[in-house]
């Protein structure tokens, strides 16, 4: 029971939506599509639902070639970002649906729902009208009908985008249970790596159309591949700067430098980009190794609990990702500490040369 | 105690509106009240009649045939045009260039004035020269709509579906783009038939469309007049003499002032009591619904 893309494109008219995927998704695991608007994600689940034919390439299902099969042939069901149900008919027979367009007996059918709906919170609803319900409520519903029919691919398309952040991490908990016990293999679309790392699973990172890399979820975040894939798998994208590796030290100019480790030092002499993650830049030493920069400030965005600095100097601009409400004067010069032991190392063409060990946060 | 200031200042703010109504609309049906009561001989010479003009309309036996015909020809065209309306609008492309090629021919016939509908069908139906009438004649069929009641029948409601079929069609043709494509897909998923697809996703969309065009086309239809008239003068006999017709013969043909005025009176709240009735009953049918949470 895996389901298998082959080398898939998938051009409309003159643009290209899909090119060159190529994906295996293993029975009962749970995959996140992550991606930003227009990188080819809900194309992607379209082809893998057979709502649409790939252009080129193969679908497989269980070993079996799906390609030209369409959706009403394949035992799939769907969430979209919009609560979809029916809107005359009661959220019973909303998770009915399917079972009774399959026509299975009454009694299967009132155990199933009844089952779903527990499952889902809302055994207690199940008289009422899909607009009589909350939001979240809705949705619940609709997942119901996704769940209900035993399908052997659930396709969620960016499912919480249209629901507040409480509900979503409540959602999001729940969803990772439920698929626990299922064998089916789930497709989620998320255009947050926040929530692709919450939901753990195996994480697919496409951009304009491509895949990047896929794989376990915390090795795809730990060990991205190139510089792409670590900026579009990290919210805000972490950041790169130019520098030199030389026989001993490395620098960014004549007065940023550091002496290289034993884990530099195996890199060749020459030009390299360094990534170091929002989240790991810190106003004090934290680390004996910690390269200390003189930087401006030149923008302080407070979200939430949180801060978002944004800071240069005359050779890169960083962002930093700080716990806690933070108060900054744009133009104050400020003190930053960049990890050298977190640091990651690509070349020059972005592809990934070192990893920095892991050891504890993000 | 709390002591309301009365500002009767807001009764001057509604006069210029009842001015207008008055003007538009109070005046006129009085005058027609007026004349619904008395016998009018000329300028000085009128008596007071009472009730006996209401009377005699209501128990004249051509006025309530006219009636029936009226309701009858009103219930043919609905039944007609609200399916087939649905159904084009289902069979209508939903973009592209075809979409507005459509959306062009399908409203043509909106655009012609009622007298000219009635004479392109007068043309199109005539023994001698029109391709309808020619055409059935030469298939073998005896067409004529001067002598064959049930011929000018049938012409009469062909050509209103013809002309209004149209504006139901253009009316759900909205209400079905209002659909996110996404419940289409949805169904799509679920395995559901295109019936289906149409009683449970695009029916409720239509209910709102669709009651302004049932109304709509029953006090259009109800009040038809130029078309059947330029088309076969309310023949063959009275067998499509319809209500307004047959009001403009009085008035105008017989200039019996007082009795047409009350045939006018009544006319206009059969219109009123009908499209209240109907009004209502879909309001409390959606009231229900919304109760139970459907739309």
């Amino acid at each position: 029971m895996s389901l298998i893309l082959e080398n898939i494109d998938h051009v409309v008219g003159a643009s290209t939506h899909i090119e060159g995927v190529s994906l295996e998704l293993a029975p009962g695991s749970f995959n996140v599509l992550l991606g930003r608007t227009l990188a080819g994600k809900t194309t992607l689940m379209r082809l893998m639902a057979g709502l649409e034919a790939p252009t080129h390439g193969k679908v497989m299902m269980h070993g079996r070639d799906v390609t030209g099969v369409p959706v009403r042939k394949r035992n799939v069901s769907m969430v979209y970002q919009q609560f979809i149900n029916y809107p005359t008919l009661s959220v019973f027979d909303n998770i009915a649906s399917p079972l009774q367009l399959a026509r299975v007996d009454k009694q299967e059918i009132r155990r199933r729902v009844h089952e779903t709906a527990e499952m889902l919170h809302i055994e207690h609803l199940l008289d009422r009208f899909p607009l009589e319900l909350s939001g979240g409520q809705q949705q619940r519903t609709a997942m119901g009908r996704a769940l209900v029919k035993d399908a052997e691919l659930i396709l969620f398309d960016e499912p919480l985008v249209n629901l507040d952040y409480k509900l979503r991490e409540e959602f999001r908990d729940e969803l990772r249970e439920l698929f626990k016990a299922k064998n089916c293999i789930a497709v989620y679309a998320t255009t947050e790596p926040n929530e692709a790392l919450a939901l753990g699973g195996h994480t697919a990172v496409l951009h304009e159309g491509r895949l990047l890399q896929y794989g376990r979820t915390e090795d795809v975040y730990h060990r991205p591949r190139d510089i792409l894939t670590a900026e579009m798998f990290s919210e805000p994208p972490i950041n790169v700067m130019p520098g030199l590796v030389s026989g001993s030290e490395v620098s960014f100019d004549d007065t940023l430098y550091f002496p290289v480790d034993e884990v530099f030092s195996r890199l060749d002499p020459g030009a390299y980009h360094f990534g170091v993650r929002a989240s790991h830049i810190s106003l004090s030493r934290l680390h004996p190794t910690d390269l200390e920069v003189e930087v401006t400030v030149e923008l302080s965005e407070i979200s939430g609990s949180e801060t978002f600095l944004h800071v240069r100097n005359d050779i890169f601009s960083l962002v930093l990702h700080l716990g806690g409400v933070h108060r900054f004067e744009t133009d104050q010069r400020i003190t930053v500490f960049l990890p050298t032991h977190k640091m990651y190392a690509f070349d020059q063409h972005g592809a990934i040369v070192h990893v920095p060990s892991h050891r504890g946060g993000r | 105690m709390v002591n309301k200031v009365y500002n009767n200042r807001a009764w001057l703010l509604v006069l210029p509106m009842l001015a207008l109504v008055a003007f538009s609309a109070i005046i006129p049906l009085m005058t027609v009240v007026n004349y619904s009561v008395q016998d009018v001989f000329d300028a000085n010479t009128r008596f007071f009649t009472g009730i006996e003009w209401f009377e005699r309309t209501l128990n004249d036996a051509g006025l309530q045939a006219a009636l029936l015909r009226q309701f009858a020809f009103s219930f043919t065209v609905l039944a007609i045009q609200v399916p087939l309306g649905i159904g084009i609008a289902l069979l209508m492309p939903k973009r592209g260039w075809q979409a507005s090629a459509v959306l062009i021919l399908i409203t043509l016939p909106l655009l012609i004035p009622w007298n000219v509908v009635g004479s392109i069908w007068q043309i199109f139906t005539r023994g001698d020269i029109g391709l309808m009438g020619v055409g059935l004649r030469e298939l073998g069929y005896g067409y004529n709509i001067t002598r064959n009641p049930v011929d000018a029948w049938a012409t009469i409601v062909l050509m209103d579906v013809w002309h209004w079929t149209p504006l139901i069609a253009l009316l759900c043709y909205s209400g079905l783009r209002s659909i996110p494509e996404a419940y289409y897909q949805a169904a799509r998923i679920d395995r559901a038939s295109k019936w289906a697809v149409f009683r449970y996703i695009q029916l409720p969309k239509l209910t709102n469309v669709l009651v302004i065009g049932v109304l709509l086309r029953f006090m259009h239809s109800f009040m038809i007049y130029a078309e059947p008239f330029v088309l076969t003068g309310g023949g063959p006999g009275s067998s499509t003499t319809f209500l307004s017709q047959s009001l403009a013969t009085m008035a105008i043909g017989q200039q019996d002032l007082g009795p047409s005025a009350a045939f006018s009176l009544i006319y206009f709240l059969i219109i009123l009591l009908v499209c209240w009735v109907f009004y209502t009953a879909i309001m409390n049918m959606q009231k229900d619904k919304a109760e139970r949470g459907g739309v």
